[in-house]
């Protein structure tokens, strides 16, 4: 037995397949598989088609010349493209995926059921409000859902997705200081902050002033406070913040905001941990924005399509972009123009109503769980983070001493003097067949590694990843640094050259260039 | 709660192993005022069928598109969907993961990211499209900040043929971005002169082709003039499928393509998830928004996919970033690139082809009801006409007849009294010859 195996009295899983060639390059399920232009037969095809009846051609001359440039595919040959295609991807459905602040929980199959049924899937947002009455209350349903978990009084549902979301709540303050008739310029951010909550305040004309954290991993309120003036039009915070801890000086941090009449914005991201316990409104928030692809379970799908609702107060209701919710003698409807009350909206982000099909699987999460079963959400999403923390403190260095939120932050204090990085870490917890946890971020610490678990997980499936992160510490400890340095070794590709792809941009595939020769 | 695996007595066994009582107390640091001691007043948890039943009587109180004759279009399209596909986009590996910040264990989202940006770029007739935005009203102003970047100037002017919700989005976003946007009239017809709009001042001019209203038009010499003066064209195209058909917007000089590509691949979805497509010229990627998939090699010398050029985005760049754009829209990217690869080359231009000779049946049948005029001299799949009445109420009489019957322009221009008797009516290959005959009667009833 090596040093490592004896320390944590762990046998390593002898590998007796590295060094075996096979003569296609495929090993086992790890198919190879060409790009659907490297299977092109001119003239095959996928779908049949009946031919139109002869009619009078009607484009103006415009009709395109030429070969588009699409292959020919047969049904079965993308049945097993993608098939294959999808076996090269780790998921939720395979395995553990601790990526700290992506809430990367259990998508229930429930939800694409029913986000499925004609009556949601099959109606067009243009077709008369009389033709979609159960839309409307589908939509009001929600609405009422995410303002009573917030505790906030008006919801913009149309955001496409967090950083959006984060766009409408900004734009939403800026208007509301022009009508105070102020111009602003600054907006404080977090040095912990989602890159998201600098580059959305950038885009709406503001400098970003930068806040540091204390000691303790929190705002240093102090520094918070040098840093309030009436320049300031808003603070974006994340709430737990992304080292996975409360600000536990919130009040202290809404009340100095709001006394130089600032706004608070909070990014919601994070809104799992606290989810029927804490409400935002309470926290003296103003504006927040709700990951419905984090919290409320709808699916990722390899980066998107998201949802990010905005829980507006008061003070910046009136600014929410259109369309609104509305509630008429015939029940729910819709103000899609700037009038009546909507008259100060801040106008369309997106077009159409919002991202109704993420609206209808979120809904179903939340009517599933209901007002307790929600609550149950954050506390189970909490004590895994925490079950986490003290299993693997003597392991790893976690960066905040005591309890922490839905995720826990460790750096790569451990790693000191082995010559291994948080990078190589993650790389070699891909061979153990578990997605890494968020590396390098909060920028806060050096070398991060943000582990949330989510509430999905069982206690036997944290033990077990638990017993891995020991084990590879140990393998870290005793200087197994090639083999790290080497990982991921058992994945369809192993490291790739990310400085490459950048230097040479190859985005897109191109035929061959021609061999002139063989042509003549 | 069947979603949620910890037993209390595992509860018990966790608390214990962290050493406190209660789950309260890793709740300490939320400020006393701000706890809830009990629950928010909503419903308990329901089990799946209860669930089911709610969410499915709703449902039922909508007239799905698929139940009655349908012709409404207006920027999304009622398109048949292969089985395939929605089976294919639900395999949970793709379903359920995330960002492919994982190269070595994303290959399978990253290679068809590469194959959709490929698509895109073929069929727009550009050389470079990124991994999808939110939907084509966001491209459309995401290509608009992109111009003013590259020009470094501040000025766009919009075509009024621009679907109004793409130019309602830009104004909000020209007023707190902080740019300015010369949004001409919607105008039918040739009553707009855009070349006498372009000057050096000018970021770009977005058109929309086919526009608003159905009408295609060929922009080459529009691109010419802009090309003169140094300022892009932006070119809107909000029916994907009519580049089957129609010169792609590439052969005509665009700079930057902003679409919709709902049509492949995607379900109507009362409007979202929907699909932005966004491409460019070569020389302009640097400037692009969102993610781009990149070809490159593993450490074993094999060809593989990762993310590139991030050092544009959110995530490294922060305020620096060219877009605060981070999540997209994955899984309709797959399900575009899906149906778009069962169509193929043949099946594209077949399904362009289908739903043109559609459009024609139907322009042909309306356009000899007397006092109804047609307003397009070129289309694809959707037409513009001219009632002699208001459309809106047309349109809510045929739907009480159980005819959905197209978009009265005023719910979108409901102040341009010049637009009130303007019907906007598509017709894909899912209309048949009996829906044509049945909206033809029906119309010349109700308009008698």
């Amino acid at each position: 037995m090596s040093d490592w195996s004896r320390a944590v009295g762990t046998r390593p899983v002898e590998d007796h397949a590295t060094t075996v060639g096979t003569a296609t390059g495929n090993r086992g399920l790890q198919i190879e598989e060409k790009l659907i232009f490297e299977q092109d037969s001119p003239g095959r095809c996928g779908v049949d088609l009946v031919d139109p009846l002869p009619f009078r051609t009607r484009l103006g001359g415009l009709e395109r010349q030429g070969r588009i440039g699409l292959p020919g595919l047969s049904e079965p040959q993308i049945v097993r493209h993608f098939t294959r295609l999808s076996q090269k991807n780790y998921a939720i459905d395979s395995g553990l995926y601790p990526l700290g602040s992506c809430t990367m929980k259990h998508n229930p199959r429930l939800n694409e059921k029913l986000a499925r049924l004609p009556g949601l899937a099959d109606i067009h947002p243009l077709q008369p409000v009389s033709t979609v009455p159960g839309a409307l209350a589908l939509i009001d349903t929600l609405a009422h859902w995410l303002k009573t978990l917030t505790g906030m009084p008006a919801i913009a549902l149309s955001p496409g997705a967090g950083a959006h979301g984060e766009l409408c709540g900004m734009m939403s303050i800026c208007a509301a200081l022009e009508a105070r008739g102020e111009r602003r310029s600054r907006v404080l951010v977090p040095e912990s902050a989602h890159g998201t909550n600098p580059a959305t305040a950038a885009a709406c004309g503001y400098a970003v002033d930068s806040v540091s954290s204390n000691p303790r991993g929190r705002v240093d309120i102090g520094a918070l406070r040098t840093k309030l003036d009436t320049d300031v039009a808003a603070l974006m915070l994340t709430n737990p913040n992304t080292c996975g801890l409360f600000e536990d000086e919130i009040l202290e941090i809404a009340a100095a905001v709001h006394a130089v009449g600032a706004f608070f914005y909070c990014d919601g991201a994070n809104f799992n941990a606290i989810v029927g316990r804490v409400r935002p409104a309470d926290l003296g928030i103003d504006c927040m924005h709700l990951n419905l692809h984090k919290t409320f379970s709808t699916p990722h799908g390899g980066g998107g399509p998201g949802s990010g609702p905005v829980a507006l107060a008061a003070s910046l209701a009136p600014y929410a972009p259109l369309p609104w919710q509305a509630r008429g003698p015939d029940g729910p409807g819709l103000v899609e123009h700037k009038e009546g009350d909507a008259q100060q909206s801040i106008g369309r982000l997106k077009g159409f109503h919002g991202q109704m099909g993420m609206f209808v699987r979120a809904l179903a999460y939340m009517m599933s769980h209901g007002a307790d079963g929600l609550r149950q959400v954050a506390e189970d999403a909490v004590l895994n983070a925490n079950y986490l923390r003290v299993r693997l403190e003597s392991d790893l260095s976690l960066s905040f001493p005591g309890p922490c939120m839905h995720e826990v932050l460790f750096d790569d204090r451990f790693l000191t003097g082995t010559g291994i990085t948080t990078l190589d870490f993650a790389k070699a917890l891909i061979d153990e067949g578990y997605h890494p946890m968020t590396m390098y971020f909060p920028l806060v610490v050096h070398g991060a590694l943000l582990i949330e678990p989510t509430e999905t997980e069982s206690k036997a499936s944290l033990d077990e990843f638990v017993e891995t992160l020991k084990v590879l510490a140990a393998k870290a400890r005793f200087g197994e640094t090639t083999f790290f340095h080497g990982a991921p070794h058992y994945t369809p590709r192993r490291r790739l050259d990310e400085t490459a792809a950048a230097r040479k941009l190859v985005l897109r595939w191109c035929a061959e260039p021609v061999n002139q020769q063989a042509e003549e | 709660m069947r979603y949620l695996p910890l037993t209390d007595r595992d509860r018990s066994e966790m608390l214990a192993a962290i050493g406190v009582d209660s789950v309260d107390a890793l709740f300490a640091d939320v400020p006393s005022a701000a706890r809830l001691e009990g629950l928010v007043d909503l419903p308990k948890a329901k089990g799946e069928l209860e669930v089911e039943r709610a969410i499915t009587e709703m449902a039922a109180r909508n007239i799905a598109a698929g139940s009655v004759p349908f012709f409404i279009g207006g920027g999304v399209y009622r398109h048949h969907i292969p089985a395939t596909v929605d089976h294919l986009i639900q395999r949970g590996e793709f379903l359920t993961s995330y960002t492919p910040y994982q190269p070595e264990i994303s290959q399978g989202t990253l290679q068809y990211l590469f194959e959709f940006q490929t698509q895109v770029a073929v069929l727009t007739g550009m050389e470079v499209a990124n991994a999808s935005l939110y939907d084509g009203a966001t491209a459309c102003v995401e290509a608009v900040m992109m111009a003013n970047r590259l020009t470094r100037r501040r000025k766009a002017v919009l075509s009024g043929g621009t679907h109004p919700h793409y130019r309602e989005v830009c104004e909000t976003y020209a007023r707190f971005v902080g740019f300015e946007l010369a949004a001409l009239d919607p105008a039918l017809g040739d009553a707009e002169d855009l070349t006498e709009l372009v000057g050096p001042d000018i970021s770009c001019v977005v058109v929309q082709n086919p526009d608003f209203f159905g009408e295609i038009r060929d922009y080459s010499d529009l691109a010419r003039a802009c090309h003169d003066v140094g300022a892009l064209l932006v070119v809107v195209v909000t029916e994907i499928l009519s580049l089957g058909a129609i010169r792609p917007p590439g052969e005509m000089g665009a700079d930057i393509v902003a679409a919709e590509g709902q049509s492949l691949g995607n379900a109507l979805n009362f409007g979202g998830p929907h699909l932005g497509l966004f491409a460019s010229r070569d020389k302009y990627v640097r400037q692009m928004p969102g993610r781009l998939a990149g070809q490159t090699i593993d450490a074993d010398g094999r060809r593989g996919w990762v993310l590139t050029l991030s050092t544009r985005e959110q995530h490294i760049r922060r305020e620096r970033a060219t877009s605060n754009i981070c999540t997209n829209s994955g899984l309709c990217a797959l399900a575009f690139t899906i149906h778009l690869g069962l169509l193929g080359e043949t099946g594209l231009t077949r399904l362009a082809r289908l739903n043109h000779a559609t459009a024609v049946g139907l322009a042909e049948r309306l356009e000899r009801i007397p006092d109804v005029q047609l307003l397009n001299r070129a289309f694809f799949n959707e037409i513009a006409l001219r009632l002699p009445r208001p459309a809106a109420a047309v349109v809510d009489a045929l739907a009480e007849k159980g005819v959905l019957a197209g978009i009265p322009v005023s719910r979108l221009y409901p102040n341009r009294v010049e637009l009130a008797e303007v019907l906007l009516v598509a017709a894909t290959e899912m209309v048949t010859t009996t829906d044509l005959d049945r909206f033809e009667r029906e119309l010349k009833d109700v308009l008698s």
